[in-house]
């Protein structure tokens, strides 16, 4: 809880000011008499199509979409709680620490299978494994990178081509980007060798996937470790430039989850809208749900995503949490 | 019989009711004591879970440069993973002030080291179970004692016991349904031994008076005691009676012949109409006397011989010869003929003496109730069994007292000024029940009685 209030306190001046928004989008007419508000950090883009079969069977109802990066979406909803009707976010963690500590509703009423859901309050909904993307002209007459250990292999034998050129989440800014990193460190030791490597590049730091594709495609940097895939994949069929790698030695797979608040003064459509995403999923047709389902990376590779369990929290744990931090920094801030 | 007899309880009820009580109670103490038990042992697993996680992160505390330093592994959280999702909260300590994790979890007692403590606590809506673990660091300089207490809701927990209850609820509905199918059959078992001698007096004769003579258990035993010496003297006392109804009939027997002989003497001998009428009166009297006399003594001889029958093989047709032709004098005097038919084997096996003595009085009351100028006939048949028909024309028996006849001192309600004891068709039916017979009367359709001795 302390961890928290510092959190809180830390961040006060960017509240103290108008909360400032990614994106923000209202679906269907402002003046309808019922509104559903839905906290996300998932890119409008995403859900609009989602959003919109919601309400085409709704006439009275307006949804209004807020955006906003992970670490933040928990400290803006652990403060309004009463606010917000659907939570929805990548950041696995900090949405089960939600659940457990009461602040999501139990929606009985919806059926889902025993590993994608916990305690009937949190539901998951996509299977998104992290990637490794490169620039595809940066490494013509190079071994494309098929593991880890292959990349810090490239890596070292290169640092004149990717000195200043590589990007990972800035762990301390990115909910999303601190589940992966734990995760990975979790899973081995090549974790830590591999942020050695890139901390010894001078490595560009991020707080979204959307920040660091972005500056792939213009060519600011020619690797990004750990960025979704799902957003890779979206601009990689657009853009030749691109090839997103899933690292097949061990995978990091996150399931984006929902959750309705327990404060929520629409409860029933909260619900409705809950049940409406996992319906959608399953369905899979990818116009009406652009994300990758369930089971997109459960059956094919027998990927296993991260699993939703109270042990998300250990990495939570302010004691935890200051260790691991000290320890990334020491990796991959070198200083010259 | 039995509906004047008072009721209070029935044994049968009584102990089925204590049976299936007993098997209720039983059933309902297995259900708690086994139910008690396995909370106890399920809690019992979640304690030693927790405890298991307080360890793993006690173990990762270490001091740095005089901090403590706690990089608990995963596992400490992963292991309290439940099929119900449960909520767990932790509250890392040092020195008593919160480190990490959630305020308000149970505070942990100083002094207590290796020792862990469980408590159940209100947590935020919940029922927690918290378990409590202390650890001391030793630093440069002073000692440090760092407390975790890791709580984990309970919902597994009761999913775990309700599924237990349920099942322990089966076996002990299971319990009593056999218990009282057991009850049930030993219930009936004991009172079928009441029932058996119920049966065996309930089919006696109305004659038999012996004791029980077959084996029952042994509580019985007193109860079928005190019957048989019941009987027996009631069977003692009966016969006392009937010996004395003989005695006193015998007796009058003598002195009312000698006052017959005198009165008819008398008649014979004076003319006046007033006094012939009253001798005539007082001869009838007499007469009536003495074969009530006959009749009771009748009577006793055919219930001592009906005990022990006097077996030999008896022609009935001879038999019945025989009697006609003594009684013929007496059917004279009143102008009515005696016919016998026969003429079918009437071959026997019985006490002839209790036979003859059956036919006469059947033949005495046709007497009586003849009309003058008639024929009483007496017809020996084998259809469908041997029979003999004794019939008359006579008024025949109102129809309404048919089946009342042959009781002891029974006469019909048509017998005024006819001489008779009502004891005539009792003799018949008391002999014929002695040979396994049965005494049939009946009125003939073209008028006249007709009373028919089956063997």
């Amino acid at each position: 809880m302390r961890y928290f209030a510092v959190l809180i306190l830390a961040l006060l001046p960017v509240i103290g000011q108008a909360q400032v928004w990614e994106d923000r989008k209202v679906f269907g007419a402002a003046t309808a008499p019922r509104n559903l508000q839905i906290l996300s950090s998932t890119d409008t883009s995403f859900f609009a199509p989602i959003i919109e079969s919601f309400i085409a069977q709704r006439a009275d109802l307006s949804v209004e979409y807020l955006v906003t990066g992970t670490a933040e979406l928990d400290d803006v909803f652990r403060q309004n709680p009463d606010r917000f009707d659907v939570v929805i976010s990548s950041a696995m963690d900090l949405q089960l620490k939600l659940a457990n500590d009461g602040l999501a509703q139990r929606l009985d009423g919806l059926s889902h299978p025993e590993w994608a859901q916990w305690r009937s309050s949190l539901f998951a909904f996509t299977t998104e494994p992290a990637a490794i993307v490169i620039n595809n002209a940066a490494f013509a007459g190079l071994p494309v990178p098929a593991t880890r250990q292959d990349l810090i292999e490239v890596l070292r034998a290169n640092a004149d081509i990717f000195e200043g050129k590589v990007g990972t989440y800035d762990v301390r800014q990115s909910g999303l980007g601190y589940l992966f990193a734990t995760q990975d460190a979790r899973a081995s030791e090549t974790f830590w060798r591999l942020m050695e490597v890139i901390g010894s590049l001078d490595a560009q730091l991020y707080c979204c996937s959307g920040d660091m594709i972005d500056d792939l495609a213009r060519g600011r940097i020619l690797v990004a470790y750990n960025v979704l895939g799902s957003y890779a994949r979206a601009r990689a069929e657009t853009a030749d430039m691109l090839t997103v790698i899933l690292p097949s030695d061990f995978p990091t797979t996150m399931m984006r989850t929902a959750l309705v608040s327990k404060a929520t003064s629409e409860p029933a459509l909260a619900e409705a809208f809950v049940g409406h995403l996992i319906d959608l999923q399953s369905a899979g047709a990818a116009e009406d749900f652009p994300l990758p389902s369930l089971g997109a990376f459960q059956d094919t590779t027998g990927r296993s995503s991260i699993s939703l369990e109270p042990a998300l929290m250990t990495y939570l744990d302010r004691l935890k949490r200051q260790t691991f931090i000290r320890e990334w920094e020491s990796a991959i801030i070198q200083g010259p | 019989m039995t509906e004047d007899v008072l009721v209070s309880g029935s044994l049968r009820n009584r102990l089925a009711m204590i049976l299936t009580g007993g098997a209720a109670v039983l059933a309902i103490v297995i259900f708690v004591v086994v139910r008690g038990y396995a909370a106890q042992i399920a809690q019992e697993g979640q304690d030693n879970i927790l405890s298991a996680s307080v360890s793993s992160i006690l173990d990762a505390a270490v001091l740095r440069d005089g901090m403590v330093e706690l990089d608990f592994p995963y596992a400490s959280l992963s292991m309290l993973s439940t099929a119900a999702d449960d909520r767990v909260f932790y509250a890392i300590y040092e020195d008593g002030v919160l480190l990490s994790g959630y305020a308000g979890l149970d505070m942990p007692q100083p002094g207590q080291t290796d020792e862990k403590t469980f408590a159940s606590l209100q947590y935020d809506g919940a029922t927690v179970r918290v378990a409590t673990g202390t650890r001391i660091l030793i630093g440069a300089d002073v000692p440090r004692q760092v407390s975790v207490s890791v709580a984990q809701t309970q919902d597994a927990l009761s999913e775990t016991l309700n599924r237990i209850s349920r099942n322990v609820a089966v076996f002990g509905a299971g319990f009593f349904a056999l218990s009282t199918a057991l009850s049930f059959w030993a219930t009936s078992t004991t009172i079928g031994q009441l029932s058996r001698l119920t049966n065996s007096v309930t089919r006696r004769g109305p004659q038999d008076l012996s004791p029980f003579r077959k084996p029952v258990p042994s509580e019985m035993v007193p109860l079928v005691g005190s019957l048989n010496s019941l009987m027996s003297r009631l069977d003692q006392s009966l016969k006392q009676s009937e010996d004395f109804i003989a005695e006193a009939a015998h007796r009058m027997r003598t002195p009312l012949a000698t006052v017959r002989s005198n009165a008819e003497a008398t008649f014979q001998r004076v003319e006046n109409p007033e006094n012939r009428n009253s001798l005539r009166s007082m001869m009838r009297a007499i007469d009536e006397c003495s074969r009530a006399a006959g009749q009771l003594l009748d009577h006793a001889m055919v219930t001592f011989r009906a005990e022990n029958l006097d077996r030999e093989t008896v022609d009935l047709e001879e038999m019945l010869r025989e009697l006609v032709l003594r009684m013929t004098p007496v059917a004279e005097l009143r102008d009515v003929a005696l016919h016998l038919e026969g003429g079918v084997p009437a071959l026997l096996t019985g006490d002839p003496v209790l036979l003859q003595n059956a036919f006469r009085n059947l033949i005495d009351n046709a007497l009586k109730y003849a009309p003058p100028d008639t024929t009483i006939v007496i017809r020996v048949h084998n259809d469908p069994t041997l029979a003999v028909d004794v019939l008359d024309r006579g008024p025949g028996f109102p129809p309404d007292e048919i089946d009342l006849l042959a009781g002891r001192f029974v006469r019909g309600s048509d017998t005024k000024g006819r001489i008779g004891s009502g004891l005539g068709l009792t003799i018949a039916q008391d002999v014929v029940l002695a040979h396994g017979g049965a005494l049939v009367l009946s009125n003939r359709s073209e008028g006249g009685a007709c009373a028919t001795l089956q063997f």
